[in-house]
């Protein structure tokens, strides 16, 4: 008759929520590692060095050196904790964006869940990069104007996410029992809506991470985000366009490459925190 | 029936052009005051270098002509009554009409993203309905390992990889410029039109996929699960004719509605892609735009940019109105 | 003269809980159905006890994760997957239960023509529209834009243009209104009256037995009974199984009286007969084994004690 074609699930020691929790703290590991790296390397490392000038990739210098002599490999690690650092505050600041104003569009009425859902439709109508140059050209560039403008522009689909969950508990028996009995609003939201949220929250979170820090590289790379003196991702490629033509590509090979497995890493958290999440739900 | 369909969808697309309208005019207020608070002198910005030589007296002339010295609500007024009129004023940089530079850039942006668009959405579905077809298996494995990579890849990365890949180690491309440097316009031939558009179309191309893929492959995968499917395997159909007769006009009207509802971050990438290789589009004007200080540029382009989602989204719409016969056909019952 | 037998048909699925322990669901269990040409065979169950798993293992289109074994025999020779592949839609039909089944963006007189093996396609398609009194301009209609009666319709006629010999129809009868049910068996009457073998799944026992030929009572993955039509008489004394005399008294025209407990899950199926847990009849003996399927009076049981 048909043949069994199961077995594709390999046994392992581990079950899924364990290996899945093990991925988590692998990552986390790893991020740790990087933002310590950040902090702890030795300044000198990246002082202007004419000996060791466009040296390509060896042991010594492990991503080579540019046009002044800097290690490549110390310059990166720096600029993936600057990257993850302006990624933490815009995430933060966009979430709680998305957090105010779900749960505002979810409570406050028929006339603020219009108003809010027009603004983000405004939001979105306007590519994210030419908001992003709009907002940084206002603020005159800079650390603070790449952080309000990637605060500003990452929450809309995260709201979308939150005004829906809190629509749903609110028409659970439990919240309509709640306030028969005359409890206060912000009675219900603190201990009703916000635990039901918050795994939802946690998750949008991480999975806005990586956007942020891949905007704030984009804008920084254009020119318009944090300024050449900083160690940031961005400035690093945008100035190893000069001497791409001249043949030195770990200038932009290594920085780009480990900006990718930062940023993938975010998402894998993410990805997984779902998993894990949805699992335990049912 | 026939003419209550026409009105049906006329009224559709009213209600959307009202719709757009609001929020144009809301982003034209916003980007308006947005600019205006600018730490940037819009005097300086103009005459650059040249400041030193301006007196004061000068300056304010130049204020008062612009109107620079009127209340803010009054300048968005007469702004926004040119902009009606069709004149988003001229252009600090480059010192022509914004709308001149405008149409100009668009027609180049517009090859590369139409280019990209096409190119990333048939590939991008294609690779969709392998891995789904293929479920489970390291083809479908490896289609999704890519995409999720692709997801998290810089797209100016992967410009600078291909530039480095294609123009420095094979010399196969120029490293820039939309034309070739020191030609004039009239002598710039087809091919060399083309040859510049090579690469940013690759770049945008290969992120583009996976967003596409994605999702073509789950809306698959739903779709073999699904009764009518297995009703269709029950009479016979199988392979190759099954993914034809069902399959393919199931998952085709999703992933055109996403297509055009992605121009949005079409043009993000067009943006990084025409930085990287220097290819005169209105991404480059944008940033251009934003780093010396135009603000009327900067003003046009993001009028402009907005209208170039919205028609997307219309698009997105009018294709489920005009393909979908759930959407199409008026109940006959 | 039987077309098809199934002997001994078990399907289980394999799942994984907390992607560690896996468990084996299995949904049927040593099932044995006999369809004869010209006759309607009326498989019985409540809803959800997988009598659907039934028609699709026989067509050869379970899903890849389902695990088969037993024998199925077609024409007297054994169903492969080989020749499933080459008889389905061809020899054996299926009608489904409910407009779910049709393509949403394909023209249904499309759907129909793609059931037609032999001939003109076009022509057969509106030959049996007509005979269906489905009128000209349905062809032309997607499935949202049926009613129910002519989505009903038009998956008869998917069935009737095949020139199958098979008919399996699972759960025709979804709606209410008696004279569409009462219409509905009639069609399958006459498939069977041209000589079709019909199997008529239901949930529904009182139209099965306006129309079949044999009652198969299939419980908890099962068959219980197989028994004629004209043993459901009075109260029931030629009924063999316990479970089938507790269905016929629970009927609203006999003692309207529902049977205590519900179906164990496929997941946790007692050790010995399945209906143990629930019978009134059960003694230890019951608790031991499965009992096997055997003849009685011209029919067959799957119990101890009937007589």
């Amino acid at each position: 008759m048909i043949p069994s074609l199961k077995n594709a699930n390999k046994r392992s020691p581990l079950n899924l929520k364990q290996r899945t929790l093990f991925k988590i703290l692998i990552s986390i590991v790893f991020l740790a590692i990087v933002i310590l790296g950040g902090v702890l390397l030795d300044e000198g490392r990246i002082v202007t060095n004419l000996n060791e000038r466009n040296s390509a990739p060896s042991l010594k210098h492990l991503f080579g050196t540019d046009w002044l002599g800097r290690d490549m490999f110390t310059r990166t690690v720096m600029g993936l904790s600057l990257s993850i650092g302006v990624g933490l505050i815009g995430a933060i600041g966009s979430t709680l964006i998305a957090l105010f104003l779900g749960m505002a569009a979810a409570t406050m009425g028929k006339m603020a869940d219009r108003l809010i859902s027009w603004i983000i439709d405004l939001f979105l109508s306007v590519p994210h990069l030419v908001t992003l140059i709009l907002i940084a050209f206002t603020l005159g560039g800079g650390f603070k104007g790449i952080v309000i403008g990637l605060t500003l522009t990452h929450w809309p689909s995260l709201a979308r996410v939150i005004r829906a969950e809190v629509m749903q508990v609110r028409s659970a028996e439990f919240v309509q029992v709640s306030q028969k009995m005359g409890k206060s609003r912000w009675w219900i939201a603190l201990h009703h809506i916000l635990p039901h949220i918050a795994p939802q929250l946690l998750i949008g979170f991480m999975l806005l991470f990586p956007h942020v820090i891949l905007h704030e590289a984009a804008v920084t790379f254009l020119g318009l985000g944090l300024s050449p003196h900083e160690p940031a991702i961005g400035i690093i490629l945008s100035e190893s366009m000069k001497y791409l033509s001249s043949g030195m590509w770990w200038l932009a090979f290594f920085p780009g490459l480990c900006l990718l497995i930062v940023v993938r890493t975010f998402d894998q958290i993410g990805e997984n925190l779902r998993v894990l999440m949805t699992r335990t739900h049912d | 029936m026939y003419k209550s369909k026409g009105r049906k969808l006329g009224l559709f697309i009213l209600m959307k052009g009202v719709r757009m309208a609001t929020l144009l005019v809301a982003i034209c207020f916003i980007s308006f005051l947005l600019v205006k608070n600018s730490p940037i002198d819009p005097i300086q910005a103009y005459i650059g270098a040249d400041m030193l030589k301006v007196g004061p007296e000068q300056r304010e002339k130049i204020a008062e002509y612009w109107g620079l010295d009127q209340p803010v609500m009054v300048q968005f007024l007469s702004w926004g009554s040119a902009v009606l009129k069709g004149d988003l004023g001229t252009s600090m940089i480059f010192r022509r009409p914004v709308s001149e530079i405008i149409g100009e850039r668009f027609l180049n942006s517009l090859v590369l993203m139409i280019a990209a668009w096409l190119l990333s959405g048939v590939i991008g579905f294609i690779m969709g309905v392998v891995a789904a077809m293929k479920k489970g298996t390291w083809i479908d494995r490896m289609i999704k390992w890519y995409c999720f990579t692709l997801a998290s890849t810089p797209t100016f990365w992967m410009g600078l990889l291909i530039l480095i890949v294609f123009a420095v180690w094979l010399g196969w491309f120029p490293v820039g410029m939309g034309v070739p440097a020191g030609v004039l316009s009239e002598n710039v031939t087809m091919v060399d039109r083309i040859q510049h558009l090579i690469l940013p179309v690759l770049t945008i191309s290969i992120l583009g996929v996976a967003n596409v893929a994605l999702h073509t492959r789950q809306k698959l995968i739903d779709v073999l699960a699904s009764d009518y499917v297995l009703f269709a395997r029950a009479r016979g159909e199988q392979g190759f004719v099954l993914f034809w007769r069902h399959g393919l006009r199931n998952v085709a009207l999703p992933a055109i509605t996403l297509q055009f509802a992605a121009f949005s971050e079409l043009f993000g990438g067009a943006v990084l892609a025409e930085q990287v290789f220097s290819y005169p589009g209105l991404g480059q004007a944008t940033v251009e735009a934003g780093l010396r200080g135009d603000v009327p540029l900067l003003l046009g382009l993001v009028i402009f940019s907005t209208i170039f989602v919205f028609v997307g989204n219309l698009l997105a719409d009018l294709s489920y109105h005009l393909l979908d016969p759930r959407m199409r056909e008026v109940r006959k019952l | 003269m039987s077309i098809l037998e199934v002997e001994n048909l078990s399907v289980s699925f394999k799942q994984y809980t907390d992607g560690f322990k896996e468990i084996n669901h299995k949904v049927i269990s040593s099932l044995n159905v006999t369809l004869e040409a010209g006759k309607i065979l009326a498989v019985v169950g409540a809803s959800g006890s997988g009598k659907s798993l039934l028609a699709h293992a026989i067509l050869g289109i379970l899903p890849s994760n389902a695990n088969v074994s037993g024998i199925i025999k077609y024409e007297g020779k054994e169903l492969t997957p080989i020749r499933q592949t080459a008889l389905r839609g061809k020899e054996i039909a299926l009608v489904p239960q409910s407009v779910n089944f049709l393509d949403p963006l394909m023209r249904v007189g499309n759907q129909v023509r793609t059931s037609v093996k032999n001939g003109d396609a076009v022509s057969a398609q509106r030959k049996v529209f007509e005979r269906y009194r489905l009128g000209k301009e349905v062809e032309d209609m997607y499935p949202f834009q049926l009613s129910g009666g002519m989505a009903r319709r038009t998956l008869l006629s998917t069935a009737m243009v095949s020139d199958a010999k098979v008919i399996i129809a699972d759960e025709p009868t979804p709606g209410l209104d008696p004279v569409v049910i009462k219409e509905a068996l009639d069609n399958f009457r006459e498939f069977a009256d041209n000589g079709c073998a019909v199997m008529l799944i239901t949930h529904d026992i009182e139209s099965a037995l306006q129309i079949a030929d044999k009652i198969a009572v299939f419980y908890a993955g099962t068959t219980v009974e197989i028994a004629p039509v004209e043993d459901f008489v009075g109260n029931g004394e030629a009924i063999r199984h316990p479970y089938t005399k507790a269905l016929w008294r629970a009927l609203p025209q006999n003692e309207f009286r529902p049977i205590p407990g519900s179906q164990p899950h496929p997941s946790s199926l007692p050790p010995g007969c399945l209906f143990e847990p629930r019978c009134e009849m059960a003694t230890a003996e019951c608790r031991q084994a499965p009992p096997k399927m055997r003849e009685l009076r011209d029919g067959m049981v799957r119990c101890i004690h009937a007589t």
